[in-house]
């Protein structure tokens, strides 16, 4: 019995499950939770019908409705590449996800060059929205396609500046490091790096108000336009796996992942469950404040959009690794 | 930095409401709370149709299909014409056309459609939302009762109308005296009325014998037998009998007016008479007394009355009797007298007198 349990194969396994357990849990809860919040924003109600509770299986029943939905594929689509496209877009956050810390030693896989591997596999996702653009034979989904892509190219550059910054602070590139590093005196010294990070995540995300690459009221949501079905509703399920694995790094690098006050009060093993509990409470949180932003803000010009960027962003991060380059000094 | 505060100020907006309850209401499970006119549905009431066609004319959606036939009415006498009149055979509406905009019910001139508040009547097929006339008639049954007037607003026409007719209940007796003036046949002495009265008369008179009109007598009667309300006094004698047998004060008040203005009628009337016949002639003189003895005791509440016919005088009976002769040009005065002996009103026996002594002038004429 012990025999099994310390074999590599089980160990692979648990972590591989408990990555797509949390894949397909969490970002549902965020999807839920952006129904129920922006509802009350607007002063409405939001699902109260599936599942009995405050519409608690709204998204399942969505889930199960795309299943059942027809497959088109358009004659004219690259079929290979559009039928690949989804899985493109979604799976760089199942990878990323791997080496998000949820606790002390509680998480799937260390890596030395974690933020590195992060960045680097988020960025693919876009690589999946470029496919599906191109391949769909559309104009609109095209237009979309190569706003997205003139947006991540953009706004990578804050986003790698401030991670950067972070990185100077703490020494070395694991996520696990960071966190242990982490001293509240960041805070206000990485105030303008969170910013920009959490900005620059949702312009990566297309989210609101950055969804000018799927602005659905002038170009039909971009590349999804052609998409039906199961594979539409992945890239909604990428959308959302994007906004939790985004928290998530934002919670390591500049929240301090599971630490908070008493984190280690409570033990259970190796497991401590207030650090869990702070680390999901923040990426909650980031989360709603994503959602937040939506129900608040009307969408960026796309010009706006690329000057907010190159005349906004990148000077200001420039600024923070310079400032804290002389704190890593003055230290 | 007003551009920093405005996106602050999205933010508590959204927040803000997030945080108050939500308006919506769950409409399936909590029915929604309408207006009482609400426009639901178009009832027809059904009996009220007369198949004008104007609702269908009217209809800016042609969405009312009306189908009737004419059926013929055996005529009530013989010999008459008869008479055709629409049945309706089909009354509908295709709900699935109609814009509720209630033309239809507006322009229809007999009452026959109204709104009534139900709105749930969807159906799966499109063809299920033209209503027949049965289903529209249905829906009668929750029409709500029209709305309350408003009390401050001005009356209806017909409250209006029917408050005016009034006074000519009142002065109901006043025509019958008249036509016994008029009947009378030889004029006798002057009532025998309080001097007071007969004083204000006096001067009035001369003004009227220039007036040769005789209707103008009967509207002048109408006028004397109005009197203003705060110069209606009380029948003393009456007032302290009813007070004795025990009747509250209202009580007592409202008997000793309603004593003082039958004298009070009577005696005017008689005055307006000047020729009255014997009999009637007499009654004044015998009520006379009454009319005084109130004075005696309660001078105070007894002025009025003498001073309120004087104005309304001059139309007074004096000048009828000179309308006999002077005025007679219009009025045939024996069919006139037939009339009132045969029991009709004084307008109708005055106009008959007219149409015959019209008849006579131009017999004269031929």
């Amino acid at each position: 019995m012990s025999d099994i349990l310390d074999s590599f194969a089980f160990e692979l396994t648990l972590r591989i499950v408990c990555v797509l357990l949390v894949f397909l849990t969490v970002p549902l809860v965020v999807g839920q939770m952006e129904h129920k919040a922006m509802a009350h924003m607007q002063s409405r109600l939001g699902p109260m019908y599936a599942g009995g509770f405050h519409g608690w299986a709204q998204l399942v029943a969505d889930g199960i409705k795309f299943l059942q939905k027809e497959d088109v594929v358009p004659t004219n689509a690259d079929k290979w590449v559009f039928k690949l496209a989804p899985a493109v877009s979604l799976l760089p956050y199942m990878f990323v996800l791997v080496v998000i810390p949820v606790g002390p030693d509680l998480v799937s896989q260390d890596l030395d060059i974690g933020l590195f591997y992060a960045l680097a596999v988020s960025s693919i996702g876009v690589i999946g929205m470029l496919m599906a653009a191109w391949s769909s034979a559309n104009k609109f989904s095209l237009l979309g396609g190569i706003r997205g892509a003139a947006q991540l190219i953009a706004y990578e550059l804050p986003l790698v500046l401030c991670a950067a910054s972070a990185v100077m602070l703490a020494g070395t590139l694991s996520l696990t490091g960071i966190i242990t590093e982490w001293e509240w005196w960041w805070l206000p010294v990485q105030a303008v790096g969170l910013f920009i990070f959490f900005v620059a995540s949702l312009a990566e995300l297309n989210r609101p108000p950055f969804d000018m690459p799927i602005a659905d009221s002038e170009i039909i949501f971009g590349h999804m336009t052609e998409y039906t079905g199961l594979r539409f509703a992945l890239f909604l399920l990428a959308e959302y796996a994007g906004i939790v694995v985004q928290a998530g790094l934002i919670t390591a690098v500049f929240l301090g992942g599971w630490r908070g006050p008493f984190w280690d009060a409570v033990q259970i093993g190796d497991v401590y469950p207030l650090a869990i509990g702070y680390t999901l409470a923040k990426v909650l949180a980031i989360s709603f404040v994503v959602i937040w932003l939506r129900a608040t803000y009307p969408r960026l010009r796309e010009d706006q959009l690329q000057k907010f960027c190159w005349k906004g962003l990148i000077p200001l991060s420039l600024l923070q690794v310079l400032v804290t380059g002389f704190v890593v000094v003055v230290k | 930095m007003p551009g920093g505060t405005g996106l602050l100020k999205g933010l508590s907006v959204t927040l803000g409401t997030m945080m108050r309850r939500s308006v919506t209401k769950q409409y399936p499970d909590v029915k929604p709370e309408l207006a009482p006119r609400t426009r639901g549905v178009i009832a027809l009431f059904e009996e009220n149709c007369t198949v004008c066609m104007l609702c269908s004319r009217e209809c800016p959606d042609w969405c009312i299909y009306i189908d009737s036939h004419k059926e013929t009415v055996a005529p009530k006498e013989p010999g008459a014409r008869a008479r055709t009149r629409n049945l309706l055979d089909r009354f509908a509406i295709d709900f699935s056309l109609c814009m509720y905009c209630g033309i239809c019910i507006e322009v229809c001139p007999f009452d026959a459609l109204f709104w009534s508040p139900e709105f749930e009547y969807s159906e799966y097929d499109v063809r299920e939302l033209t209503h027949e006339m049965d289903r529209l008639r249905e829906w009668m049954y929750t029409v709500p009762p029209p709305p309350a007037l408003d009390p401050d607003g001005e009356d209806p026409a017909e409250v209006v109308a029917a408050s005016k007719a009034e006074p000519i209940l009142v002065e109901a007796p006043a025509l019958l005296g008249g036509e016994i003036a008029s009947a009378g046949a030889p004029a006798i002495s002057p009532p025998s009325a309080p001097a007071a009265v007969a004083a204000a008369q006096e001067p009035a008179s001369p003004g009227v014998s220039d007036t040769p009109a005789g209707p103008a007598g009967g509207g002048a009667k109408r006028e004397h037998a109005e009197i203003a309300k705060e110069d209606v006094g009380i029948d003393q004698a009456v007032f302290d009998a009813s007070l004795a047998a025990g009747d509250p004060e209202r009580v007592a008040r409202a008997k000793g007016k309603s004593a003082w203005m039958k004298v009070w009628k009577k005696e005017n009337l008689l005055h307006d008479e000047a020729p009255p016949p014997a009999p009637p002639a007499e009654a004044p003189a015998t009520e006379a007394p009454a009319v005084e003895a109130p004075p005696a005791t309660a001078p105070a509440v007894d002025a009025p009355p003498p001073e309120a016919p004087a104005p309304e005088a001059p139309a007074g009976e004096t000048p009828a009797a000179e309308h006999v002769d002077v005025g007679e040009p219009q009025i045939d005065q024996a069919t006139y007298d037939e009339a009132i002996a045969a029991g009709l009103p004084d307008r109708v026996a005055r106009a008959k007198a007219k149409s015959a002594w019209v008849k006579k002038a131009r017999k004269g004429q031929a």
